[in-house]
C-alpha cells in the first residue's frame, strides 16, 4: 500500500505543481518526473539503486500496473458508442488520416532516432 | 415484472455490475492475445473495446451508467503513468545515452504526427471544429482531451481518436518494423511511444522492456511538446 500511496502522491504534488506554476504539462507526467528526481536523490545516498527497484515494493507495484496498462483505457475507448453519429459522417476521412498519420509518424520518428544515433558514433 | 427482469433493471445501474464486466472482458481478451503469441492483430484493448460497447448497445445501456462502474479502472490511469518512472529509472543510463536522438526524434515526430493527420483530414473535406479535435490525436488520452477542449474542440471526439490512434499504432508498429528491418528496440519503442501514446506503449512493454521504457518516454515528452505545438499549429496553419 506504501508503494501505491509514492505513486498518488508524485501525481498530487504534479497536479498541484502544474496548477500553481500554471504549466501546461499534465500532473501525471509531473508526477512522473518528480518520482524520477526522488528515486535518483534516493540512489546518491545509496538507499536503492537501479538494479535494484524491481524488488522492491515500489517496484512489484509499478511493474504490475504497467503490465495491465491496456484495460486502463477500455473506458475511454467505450465511449466510441456515443460518437457513432460524427463517426457515420467523417469516419472514413478521419481513418485514412489517422493510418497514414499514425504511419508516417513512426516512420519518420524512428529514422531519426536511428540517424542521430549513427551520426553521434 | 418478471424476477430477471427486474434483477438485471437494479444490476444494470450498479457501478458493480459494469467494472466487473469490464475485468471479465479484459481477462477474456488478454487470455486470446496470449494464445495467439501476442500477434499485432489480436489486441487485447481492441477486443475489449468491441465487446463492451457491442453488449452496451444490445442491453441499451447509456454511456454514463457504464462509466460511473468503469471509471475506478479509468482512474488508474494517472498512477500508472507516474509508475513510468521506475523503467525510467531502472534504464536511466542507457537514456541519457539517448538522450540527442531523443530530443531530435521528438521534435520530427511531434510535428509530423500534427501536421499529416491535418493535412490528410483537411484535404479529404473534415470541417475545422472536427480537425481540432483530431490534432493531439497523438498524445495520451486525458492530455488529449484537455488541449482540445481549450482549443473549442470535442473532448468526447478526442478521446476516440487517440484511442483509435493508439490502436492503429500498436497493430502496425511491429509488421512495420520488422519490414523495415529495424531491430533496435530502444528506437522502436520510442516511436511507438511519440505516435500512439499509452496505448502504444502498452504494447511495446508487451514486446520488449526497453521498447516500454523508451515508448514510456517518448509518451510523456510529446504530451508535453504537444501541450504547446498544437495550440501554436491550430491558431496559426487552421
Amino acid at each position: 500500500m506504501r508503494a501505491f500511496a509514492v505513486l498518488l502522491v508524485c501525481q498530487l504534488a504534479g497536479e498541484v505543481l502544474g496548477r500553481a506554476l500554471a504549466l501546461p504539462v499534465p500532473g501525471p507526467v509531473l508526477g512522473l518526473v518528480l518520482l524520477v528526481v526522488g528515486l535518483g536523490w534516493a540512489a546518491r545516498r545509496g538507499w536503492i539503486s537501479p538494479a535494484g527497484i524491481e524488488a522492491t515494493a515500489l517496484g512489484r507495484t509499478a511493474g504490475g500496473l504497467l503490465a495491465v496498462l491496456g484495460i486502463l483505457f477500455v473506458p475511454a475507448g467505450v465511449g466510441i458508442i456515443q460518437q457513432f453519429g460524427l463517426l457515420g459522417q467523417y469516419g472514413l476521412a478521419l481513418l485514412v488520416a489517422l493510418v497514414v498519420s499514425t504511419a508516417v509518424t513512426l516512420i519518420v520518428t524512428v529514422y531519426v532516432f536511428l540517424g542521430v544515433s549513427r551520426w553521434l558514433r | 415484472m418478471t424476477a430477471p427482469f427486474a434483477l438485471w433493471t437494479y444490476l444494470a445501474a450498479t457501478p458493480l455490475l459494469w467494472l466487473t464486466v469490464t475485468v471479465l472482458a479484459w481477462i477474456a481478451a488478454d487470455a486470446l492475445a496470449q494464445a495467439s503469441g501476442r500477434h499485432p492483430l489480436v489486441n487485447p484493448l481492441m477486443l475489449t473495446v468491441a465487446a463492451v460497447a457491442a453488449l452496451l448497445l444490445v442491453t441499451g445501456t447509456p454511456y454514463g451508467t457504464y462509466f460511473a462502474g468503469a471509471q475506478f479502472v479509468h482512474f488508474l490511469l494517472g498512477p500508472a503513468t507516474v509508475a513510468i518512472a521506475v523503467p525510467l529509472f531502472r534504464n536511466w543510463p542507457l537514456v541519457v545515452r539517448h538522450a540527442l536522438p531523443m530530443l531530435a526524434a521528438l521534435l520530427a515526430g511531434g510535428l509530423t504526427a500534427i501536421a499529416s493527420a491535418l493535412a490528410v483530414a483537411a484535404a479529404m473535406g473534415v470541417p475545422h471544429d472536427v480537425l481540432v479535435a483530431l490534432a493531439p490525436k497523438s498524445v495520451t488520452a486525458g492530455i488529449a482531451m484537455g488541449i482540445s477542449e481549450g482549443l473549442g474542440g470535442a473532448p468526447a471526439l478526442t478521446a476516440v481518436l487517440v484511442i483509435a490512434t493508439g490502436l492503429i499504432g500498436a497493430v502496425m508498429v511491429t509488421p512495420l518494423m520488422n519490414a523495415l528491418g529495424i531491430r533496435d528496440y530502444a528506437a522502436r519503442g520510442f516511436a511507438v511511444g511519440l505516435a500512439s501514446h499509452g496505448i502504444g506503449t502498452a504494447r511495446a512493454f508487451s514486446v520488449d522492456p526497453v521498447a516500454g521504457t523508451f515508448a514510456g518516454i517518448a509518451m510523456g515528452l510529446n504530451a508535453l511538446l504537444s501541450a504547446v505545438l498544437v495550440p501554436l499549429i491550430v491558431r496559426w496553419v487552421l
